[in-house]
């Protein structure tokens, strides 16, 4: 499974109303903006590691939205102590997608320590993160991603995909663009 | 523990005054009676954090989402949260009010705490972040409604350097 197949397969979801979507740097944010850039899709640019935090701290700050978090292996990794805190409040508004190709593609692709057997999703049910799984091809992932959504309890969901991305990480989306944008549109979506 | 109950309500007073609904927090502590408070609070949501830095995303989050937070930490958390500073709160203009605890300087007396006394302020400086030191009860109210102001004007991170004449209470 390709990563840009999985976002395109579920983006009419991630364009609902009350959906806030929020996705790591690099190759997720230039494919999902390839496929469509929509005003509720916030993406992280930088902080490593903190697109799953910010997720939560939109989830509890707005219980009525839902809150799609798109978030990596390298990215997760360098925040394995946020899984516990996610967990901890357990907003029943937040879905956690990990996309695992085993590798830091930005920057040349070096393989991350899930190339050598860590999982992901074990380490979130560790954390007690109540529902995870892992899904390899296109058909689970989106039938694991309608039922994360209709669950309304936390789930963190790893996908694994293959190592490839766009040509280019650079869009011409501007950084301050996207977030003033995107913190309109959630103010307009006010209860 | 001589940690001040009445500093750290005034402290907790003036962040609910100024809109402050989420708090995240590492415990330490001179802030275990702002935790406390917090977590009583019915208004108010206190996350408790695993490292400090998740706590710039959580109120990241939280202004996007129209919520008003502050950061509550050791100034060896907020150390521990620089790049996440930088790289989130810095790079997309997020208003980030953190009140820092200023372990380490004029008697202290945890040998592990000095180290990070002799740096917080020139990390501070060189993050370009404002800064005021809170130290005695009567400024409380007014510093932390002034760096709340300048946040949201500036739309930057500023801090609050907690000291130990206001939140220990010894000699």
């Amino acid at each position: 499974m390709k990563r840009i197949e999985a976002m395109r397969a579920v983006h009419d979801r991630l364009s609902q109303p009350r959906v806030a979507v929020v996705t790591i740097m690099g190759a997720v944010a230039a494919e999902l903006q390839s496929i469509g850039h929509r005003p509720n899709f916030f993406y992280l640019q930088h902080a490593m590691g903190l697109a799953s935090s910010l997720g939560l701290g939109l989830a509890l700050a707005r219980p009525e939205l839902t809150v799609i978090v798109f978030d990596g292996d390298g990215s997760i990794l360098m925040n394995l102590g946020g899984l516990t805190t996610l967990a901890r409040y357990a907003p029943k508004n937040l879905v956690h997608v990990v996309f695992d190709n085993e590798s830091l593609l930005s920057v040349g692709g070096f393989p991350t320590a899930t190339s050598t057997g860590s999982d992901i999703a074990a380490m979130a049910a560790g954390a007690g993160v109540p529902r995870t799984s892992t899904v390899r091809d296109l058909a689970s992932f989106t039938s694991a991603f309608d039922a994360a959504l209709a669950a309304r309890e936390l789930t963190t969901l790893v996908a694994e995909v293959e190592a490839v991305g766009p040509a280019a990480f650079v869009t011409d989306l501007s950084l301050l663009e996207n977030r003033y944008q995107f913190q309109r549109h959630l103010r307009s979506l006010a209860p | 523990m001589p940690v001040s109950a009445s500093s750290s309500r005034l402290i907790f007073d003036a962040l609910k005054a100024n809109g402050v609904r989420i708090m995240s927090a590492l415990p330490e502590t001179w802030l275990v009676h702002l935790i406390r408070m917090a977590e009583e609070d019915p208004e108010t949501t206190l996350v408790r954090l695993a490292k400090e830095e998740e706590g710039v995303g959580i109120s990241t989050g939280a202004h996007l989402a129209g919520v008003r937070s502050a950061m509550l930490m050791q100034n060896h958390g907020f150390l521990a949260s620089v790049n996440g500073i930088v790289s989130c709160a810095q790079l997309y203009r997020i208003p980030l009010l953190m009140l820092v605890s200023a372990r380490g300087e004029f008697g202290e007396r945890d040998p592990w705490q000095t180290e990070g006394g002799l740096v917080t302020e020139h990390v501070l400086d060189a993050l370009r972040i404002p800064t005021e030191r809170l130290g005695s009860q009567g400024d409380v109210a007014r510093k932390i409604s002034k760096a709340m102001t300048l946040a949201y004007s500036a739309s930057r991170p500023v801090a609050l350097l907690l000291e130990r004449d206001l939140m220990w209470e010894e000699a």
